[in-house]
């Protein structure tokens, strides 16, 4: 077989979005997950929308959630290579999770945009 | 399957077969699934913020809307089984960052302890700047 080029990069999309979720996801979570459904905190619509407004913050944003997405792909996928042993659905599996990752890219580039 | 059991080159598959359970039986085993795992919660908090980003963007009615259906006891479960994972893949990839990671100051390796303190210090330090700037004051 060929060698795939593709893999480092890859792997380096992996990589990235691995310190971006580890850096900034979990305070998103705990806020956004659990401390303002709850009341907890309340920072409000208004301020909020015109905090995700700023060029920055934008940018921000589609980053934080754009490149776990190729995390999440790439570690899934050796989840089900190596937990599950589904090697025969290799293909399959790498439509699957690189799809759902570009996909969810562009959806994210379309929120982040229209806000 | 109708591979066949044997090639020219392999007499015969010495191989025994591992079990689709194989990682649950130690600890450390397990802990690498869960590790794996942990990305699909990563999944879940981006969907969760992108889902918020479209209500933002949609009014104060539609994000009150989002956050009510937040705090449904299902997705706060979730969302909390979610925070526990997440938290769990922080701690494990700054843990690994020496291995990575090797610096050099002086013709000296950085200790590894020293490189994964500074990734605990950076979370702490980008948690409590991404709080401060969503809550203010």
């Amino acid at each position: 077989m060929a060698k795939r080029p593709i893999e480092p990069f890859l792997w380096a999309l992996f990589s990235a979005g691995g310190v971006v979720a580890a850096l900034l996801l979990p305070i998103h979570l705990a806020l956004f997950g659990i401390a303002l459904p709850l009341g907890w905190v309340a920072p409000g619509h208004e301020r909020l929308s015109a905090l995700a407004r700023h060029p920055l913050a934008r940018l921000y944003l589609f980053v934080l959630c754009a490149l776990p997405l190729y995390h999440f792909a790439h570690r899934f996928k050796y989840t089900l290579y190596d937990g599950l042993q589904i090697k025969h659905l290799n293909e399959l599996v790498n439509v699957t999770c690189y799809g759902s990752a570009i996909a969810g890219t562009v959806l994210v580039a379309w929120l982040v945009l229209s806000l | 399957m109708a591979a066949p059991l044997h090639t020219e080159f392999h007499p015969r598959w010495y191989r025994r077969r591992v079990s689709t359970w194989w990682w649950l039986g130690s600890w450390p085993y397990l802990r690498f699934i869960l590790r794996e795992l942990s990305s699909v919660f990563v999944a879940y908090a981006v969907a969760i913020l992108a889902w918020q980003l479209w209500a933002i963007a949609r009014g104060p009615d539609a994000f009150a809307a989002v956050l009510q259906a937040l705090r449904s006891p299902g997705l706060l479960a979730l969302s909390g089984v979610s925070l526990l994972f997440v938290l769990f893949h922080a701690v494990t990839w700054f843990a690994a960052g020496p291995r990575a990671l090797v610096l050099r100051l002086g013709g000296r390796r950085v200790p590894e302890a020293w490189i994964a303190a500074a990734g605990y210090a950076a979370w702490a330090g980008a948690s409590a700047i991404v709080a401060w700037i969503v809550l203010g004051e």
